[in-house]
């Protein structure tokens, strides 16, 4: 059960926006939890010596934060029953300013009859999409 | 370049990965939820679940345990650091909470090769302790070529 009345809804509203700052602080607190300790995530000399512009976000990073705004919207995380992505363009952190993800939502598909609904999310750094086809079902 | 020939190829069970309370607490934080099922017991309970939920993208750290293994596998001869990661997607059957105990088998479902590049494309299943599918994960990781 949720607030969220099935019927009631329609494809292309939408479900909001937020915005998520991606610090450096962030990659490292997601490197220690994730366990994905890959220094392009940390090391600006390390992300460089492979062909990097600097220190980029965890691609999952972004990922799990995105799905933020759909676990939100049907209010309990464990609704979200399939959740992928495209890793289109990175997301690089800069060491001060960090950088600005910007996740907004749409209702994408609707199934009544299984009380199950498509929320396709944009995701957008540096007013560049950074997560192709990033579509989150969730169930009501 | 990797090894075509590992498509279809499967690896065995990961050993067990007990899912703890905190640990689900520290991924919450990590990726920013203020979800009540992942930080807050009484939440989760009241919600129908034993103890705390996972956020969706937490079987990443259970998939990571299968992907370790072929990755040190000889015989796909995958380097590294060459690698970027393509797509991924998961499909839960139930949502992975505290005090799951889980094992992993990992499925090369392909390996492709475009312009110099190896896409592989694995499909990775989460099981319980009980040989219930909890989760399937799939991972397409791109390996660059030489240059």
């Amino acid at each position: 059960m949720t607030h969220i009345n099935i019927s009631a809804l329609e494809v292309g509203q939408e479900i909001g926006s937020r915005e998520f700052l991606l610090t450096r602080d962030s990659l490292v607190r997601y490197a220690g939890a994730s366990g994905d300790f890959n220094p392009i995530h940390y090391r600006d000399d390390f992300a460089q010596s492979v062909g990097l512009a600097g220190v980029l976000a965890h691609g999952m990073l972004t990922m799990g934060v995105a799905v933020q705004l759909a676990a939100n919207w049907v209010g309990d995380s464990g609704k979200v029953i399939d959740y992928g992505v495209r890793f289109t363009k990175p997301v690089f952190v800069d060491a001060k300013d960090g950088a600005v993800v910007v996740v907004s939502g749409k209702v994408g598909e609707i199934d009544t009859e299984n009380g199950i609904v498509r929320i396709d999310l944009s995701v957008v750094y540096n007013e560049t999409t950074v997560l192709g086809k990033a579509q989150a079902k969730v169930r009501l | 370049m990797v090894n075509p020939n590992i498509e279809g190829k499967k690896y065995p069970a990961t050993a067990p990965y007990l899912v703890g309370r905190e640990k689900i607490r520290e991924f919450a934080h990590a990726v920013m939820s203020t979800n009540p099922v992942n930080l807050d017991l009484a939440a989760a309970q009241s919600a129908g679940y034993e103890d705390l939920v996972a956020p969706p993208t937490f079987a990443v750290v259970i998939q990571e345990r299968s992907l370790t293994t072929v990755l040190s596998d000889p015989e796909a001869d995958i380097d590294f650091s060459r690698v970027v990661h393509g797509d991924q997607r998961f499909v839960h059957v139930r949502p992975i909470v505290a005090g799951d105990e889980l094992t992993s088998t990992l499925k090369v479902a392909s390996v492709k090769s475009l312009g110099g590049h190896s896409m592989v494309t694995f499909e990775t299943e989460i099981f319980d302790v009980n040989g219930e599918l909890v989760s399937t994960a799939f991972s397409t990781l791109v390996v660059r070529g030489d240059e």
